[in-house]
């Protein structure tokens, strides 16, 4: 094989893996559209507040350390060595529910029948106020992301490729991030227990019904409140995943809630209503951009992957307006 | 209706409310960032531009005698709100601007010039302003972006025993205005040495640099040099230690090399390099000033943990030579109260030599300095550090050395010439000394 | 009492199809458009012309071109920070290209241009709907971001490539530039969007605004009874665009003074003035002026009380600001999710019936 095919291979791989990365975070969103037709700008700064109380957890942060210092004249910073971090996760999650049942009591609770438009406002009233308590809670440094995940070149990958270009040429194997598959099969891990749940599971039936229609499923007794509280603390949860993955990667900080941008083509690609949409379309944009940008990218200056990811998504809409795997639009008048 | 007017009424006194400070102190308004993409980056930096000056009024009683005051304006990074930072401090007596944002130093070269503030863009900006004819506000001694590259290949060339012929480098960079400068002079200077140039822009934020290493990867460059900032450095580092690039053969800029940007990738970033225009760690006599005077007396900016830090250090020499440019004003037109005015031609005639590093506290922290009114830009002076891993410390291998004048000043020249002709601006008269 | 309708008789249609036919509504806009015009000019300084008032009309403008789009012809769109871009650079070309051209040609004919990208990204909306088209104009968004960061042409080859702007005039008067007078520059974004306002609060009064709003209500149903989807559609982008293409134009060449792409026309300029819009009122003129008014003056305030008023320390003051915001913001819509404006018109109704509310 030469050289250039396996390239082109190489490429393919790394824009699947590229692309479950994104589909992480598109997860988050597909679940909170379904259940309740929000469109949840504040994914991404859910991945980077989860991250955050992790990683405080995980060195035994005392939270919001400077301001008590500030306020009390107090000199607190940690409480310990930290937990181990299984335990950390939990209380992670445990934060992650609290939220979602706040979130729910004071603000959603409030804006129920309202357009679309203003709730997409109002979670992105929510990014800022997230964005701003996560550094006040936790510092706005940038903080190491440690969970033991492995990282970095696969070297087995390397050696068995490394023979197969043909004879003579220059070729020092195929490259994949260990980290990356370990994402991807995290993210497999995910979405099987995410459907799973959601079949065979009494709460789960009750969040597809919510989907269906939520009038017929408050005739039938389902709490519309209880749905959204599970469902915004699944969101959470997949947040928390998007964040430490995302987080092993450059660390975690601020820039971490700008992964929803690239959310945002995987999205509409795949639908927002479908969670196999939201991985489909991940791999899709994951290796459309790569290969445009290891094409032609060169050709025409490169950094291409931040727009030809939402032109891409554009040219798959005016086939189908719904995405892929959307729900067909049905109008009437 | 009473609401409305009472609402009224407190937006009016709010937009009014500009911190007053009493008019004799020396006023040294800072536009940080604390917050956004870049505010951990920028928070460092800030911390070490106020504890200097809080040192200097705990200790010595300020400058001369005259207390400082470091009015802070969050800017996030963003020109806009660096613009109306500018607008809300210039009118309290601003003695200079430090934005730490090379898009807000051009949004603002333009205003100081016309205000008459100098502005010290140190080791960012806009690099032609080291021709002092031209920019006659603007400093940006002792280092500029080009300065950095031409110290960059210098070393690589003396890694190289001298010899770059044939040799590939690539250039990643930040694919903004800070990113795109230093094209030009390692244009230059692969045409000089005879090395090949590859470029290879990042988008903002630049977390998914995959496509980028993998090229790198294909390619095997000899030497790849980074113009990064915020995220984008932590995802460089740590793809390049994944891709297992030989790390003492990856240079950055020195704002690809704080601690914030190698710690992430902990092992892997070992080994590699950054240039720098000042000294590292904590090691100075003046950080037992610091600890005294301001950290435990419970007046550090910060929380106090990023005392020492790479960008905490060079924030508090951005504060040592605005002090000392001060003080030399004072000396100059005889007066305890400078005025912007004053503070230019004080910075103008700054002269900092090692015997005063030593009385600061900072023997060896940098270059010796010396502007004058053709150079803006002082010596030109970098030195190459590297990350020890395992002991979690940059350390300096190398001396200070001085850029590559000759193409450096033909493309300040022509670069400044060209701004000059724009907006129709005639030169500064040097000849008064 | 205080705000009368009734007893305002008119005796002509051309008196009855005024702009504003309530006599109160008309004493109103004079007075606010003498004390803006007659009254400011005197008093102003550098602080109120570059952190208050210039940022105001600057976005006011790109407010009240979203709010076409948006607001009545609803059409959501993210790609506003792109259109200003090619509004800033438009503009740049312009004056570095003609430079004794008046300014306001300058500025309208950025709008123009602006217009007809606008249309080219506004085809997808024939087919593409809702949140699908918001993330669809991204693709303006960045790419138009990306083109303009790239091409050395645009920017005129300077080795950074950011843009400055030239010092150019109106009749004599220098607008742009660091020496241009504040009151210079204020007037001149002033009568700016006096006059597109003014144009804006016509447009959609008349037949090509009740199009957009029938698209908006219902689209097939507007199909039906006769609008024709495209002209409505592509007729709001064109607008929308020619409006936010001129406050580009004037954030760039004369508010900021120069510009860098990714930074000055990025996602969260597009954030911004969509916030500007909801805040301030979807199909509402005055809405826009309210919103921009409220995103602009209240963060200042904040910082200014917060820094200056408190002496917290530097840090904690910029986390909890954004806290605040974040949190006035949810506040706001959940106490009235109809903006601003509509605040205006409950204020009204109460004024109306004062002193006796029952």
């Amino acid at each position: 094989m030469s050289p250039d095919f396996l390239n082109v291979i190489e490429v393919i791989l790394n824009g699947l893996m590229a692309g479950i990365m994104y589909s992480l975070v598109a997860l988050g969103f597909v679940l909170i559209f379904k259940a309740s037709g929000i469109f949840n700008y504040a994914q991404g700064v859910m991945a980077l507040f989860a991250a955050l109380t992790l990683v405080g957890f995980q060195t035994g942060q005392v939270p919001f350390a400077h301001l008590i210092n500030a306020t009390f004249g107090t000199d607190v910073h940690h409480w310990g060595s930290g937990m181990n971090t299984f335990l950390a996760i939990l209380c992670t999650m445990a934060v992650m529910i609290l939220f979602a049942w706040l979130l729910e009591r004071i603000v959603l609770r409030h804006m129920v029948n309202q357009a679309p438009i203003i709730l997409f406002m109002t979670t992105i009233g929510l990014a800022y106020f997230m964005e701003g308590f996560g550094d006040l809670m936790w510092g706005a440094d940038i903080k190491n992301m440690d969970v033991g995940l492995p990282s970095g070149g696969s070297f087995w990958l390397e050696d068995v490729t490394k023979g197969w270009a043909s004879e003579g040429s220059e070729y020092y194997g195929m490259y994949i991030d260990v980290l990356d598959v370990w994402a991807a099969g995290i993210a497999i891990l995910l979405v099987i227990s995410l459907t799973l749940f959601s079949q065979y599971t009494k709460t789960g039936r009750a969040l597809r019904a919510v989907a269906d229609d939520h009038q017929a499923a408050m005739t039938v007794g389902i709490s519309l409140r209880s749905i959204w509280i599970i469902v915004w603390s699944i969101a959470g949860f997949v947040a928390l995943v998007a964040g430490i993955m995302w987080g092993s990667k450059s660390g975690v900080q601020f820039s971490l809630s700008l992964i929803a941008l690239k959310a945002l083509p995987v999205l509409i690609l795949g639908g927002f209503t479908s969670i196999p949409g939201a991985i489909i379309g991940g791999l899709i944009i994951g290796i459309g951009e790569k290969l445009f940008e290891y094409s032609l990218g060169g050709m025409i200056g490169g950094a291409t992957e931040n727009w030809f990811a939402y032109v891409l998504a554009l040219a798959f809409l005016m086939f189908r307006p719904q995405g892929l795997f959307g729900e067909k639009i049905i109008e009437r008048v | 209706m009473k609401l409305k007017t009472l609402t009224a009424a407190v937006v009016a006194a709010g937009l009014l409310v500009t911190s007053v400070p009493a008019l004799a102190d020396l006023n040294f308004p800072m536009l940080s960032y604390r917050t956004g993409a870049y505010g951990a980056n920028g928070a460092q930096f800030a911390d070490g531009y106020a504890d200097y000056f809080t040192l200097l009024n705990e200790r010595d009683g300020g400058i001369g005698g005259v207390k400082a005051v470091t009015p802070e304006c969050e800017t996030g990074y963003k020109t806009d709100k660096g613009v109306e930072c500018y607008e809300s401090t210039k009118g309290d007596g601003a003695l200079v601007y430090q934005p730490l944002s090379t898009g807000i130093t051009y949004q603002l070269i333009p205003k100081v010039t016309q205000d008459n503030i100098p502005m010290h863009t140190m080791g960012y900006g806009r690099t032609s302003a080291a021709n002092g004819k031209v920019f006659s506000n603007v400093f940006n001694y002792p280092a500029n972006y080009w300065d950095a590259a031409s110290v960059i290949v210098k070393h690589l060339s003396d890694v190289e025993k001298g010899d770059l012929k044939g040799k590939k480098i690539t250039l990643v960079y930040h694919n903004s205005a800070y990113g795109k400068e230093p094209i030009r002079t390692l244009e230059e200077l692969s045409k000089k040495h005879g090395f090949e140039l590859k470029l290879l822009p990042v988008d903002h934020p630049g977390q998914e640099q995959k496509s980028q290493w993998l090229q790198i990867r294909r390619e095997r460059p000899d030497f790849v040099i980074m113009y990064g900032w915020g995220v984008m450095n932590q995802v460089a580092i740590k793809e390049a230690a994944n891709i297992r690039f030989p790390m003492e053969n990856f240079v950055g800029v020195w704002w690809s090399g704080s601690e914030n940007d190698v710690i992430p990738a902990g092992e892997g970033a070992n080994g590699y390099k950054a240039v720098t225009f000042h000294g590292v760690g904590a090691d100075y006599p003046i950080f037992k000033d610091i600890a005294k005077h301001v950290k435990d007396a419970g007046k550090a900016a910060g929380d106090g943990s990023n005392i020492g830090k790479v960008l905490y250090n060079r924030g508090m020499y951005a504060a040592l030579l605005a002090a000392e440019a001060a003080a030399t004003a004072q000396k100059m037109h005889d007066t305890k109260d400078i005025t912007s005015a004053q503070m230019r031609d004080g910075m103008e005639n700054l002269k900092i030599d090692e015997a005063r590093m030593t009385e600061l506290g900072l023997p060896g922290f940098g270059p010796e300095i010396n502007v004058t009114c053709e150079n803006h830009g002082g010596p030109g002076l970098a030195a190459i550090q590297q990350w020890d891993a395992k002991a979690e410390q940059w350390k300096l291998i190398t001396e200070f050395v001085e850029s590559d004048r000759e193409i450096i000043d033909a493309l300040i020249a022509e670069d400044s010439a060209a701004y000059a002709k724009e907006n129709k601006i005639e030169d500064q008269d040097c000849s008064k000394g | 009492m205080l705000y009368r309708e009734a007893g305002d008789f008119k005796t002509s249609y051309a008196a009855d199809q005024q702009t504003f036919p309530l006599k109160l509504d008309r004493w109103f806009v004079w007075g606010v458009l003498a004390f803006a015009f007659l009254v400011v000019p005197f008093f102003i300084n550098d602080y109120w012309e570059k952190s208050v008032l210039l940022p105001f009309l600057v976005w006011s403008m790109a407010a009240l071109g979203l709010n076409i789009l948006t607001g009545y012809c609803g059409q959501l769109s993210l790609g506003t920070g792109g259109f200003m871009a090619v509004g800033a650079y438009a503009s740049y070309k312009l004056m570095v290209a003609f430079p004794e051209l008046n300014m306001f040609v300058v500025v309208i004919t950025s709008g123009l241009i602006t217009a007809m990208v606008g249309i080219g990204f506004g085809l997808p909306s024939l087919r593409i709907k809702g949140f699908y088209l918001a993330v669809a104009t991204l693709a303006a968004q960045f790419f138009l971001v990306w083109l303009f960061n790239k091409v050395p042409w645009f920017y005129n080859y300077s080795a950074s490539g950011q843009i400055s702007a030239p010092e150019r005039t109106v009749f004599g008067v220098a607008v742009t530039g660091a020496a241009a007078p504040s009151w210079a520059t204020y007037l001149f974004c002033l009568v700016l969007v006096v006059v597109f306002a003014y144009v804006a609060r016509n447009l959609t009064r008349g037949r090509l605004g009740r199009s957009w709003m029938a698209i908006r209500d219902m689209d097939i149903a507007a199909e039906i009874i006769g609008v024709s989807p495209l002209k409505a559609k592509l007729s709001a982008f064109a607008i929308s665009s020619f409006y936010i293409g001129m406050s580009g134009a004037m954030l760039f060449a004369v508010y900021l003074g120069s510009a860098e792409p990714t930074e000055a026309f990025g996602i969260d300029k597009s954030f911004l003035v969509l916030f500007m819009v909801i805040v301030g009122g979807l199909g509402s003129i005055l809405g826009s002026f309210l919103g921009a008014a409220f995103l602009i003056l209240f963060p200042v305030l904040m910082k200014n009380i917060m820094v200056g008023g408190f002496g917290w320390p530097a840090d904690l003051a910029a986390h909890l600001e954004l806290v605040f915001i974040g949190g006035l913001i949810m506040l706001f819509l959940v106490v009235e999710p109809h903006g601003l404006a509509q605040f205006w018109r409950i204020t009204k109704e109460k004024l109306r019936l004062w002193p006796f509310p029952h």
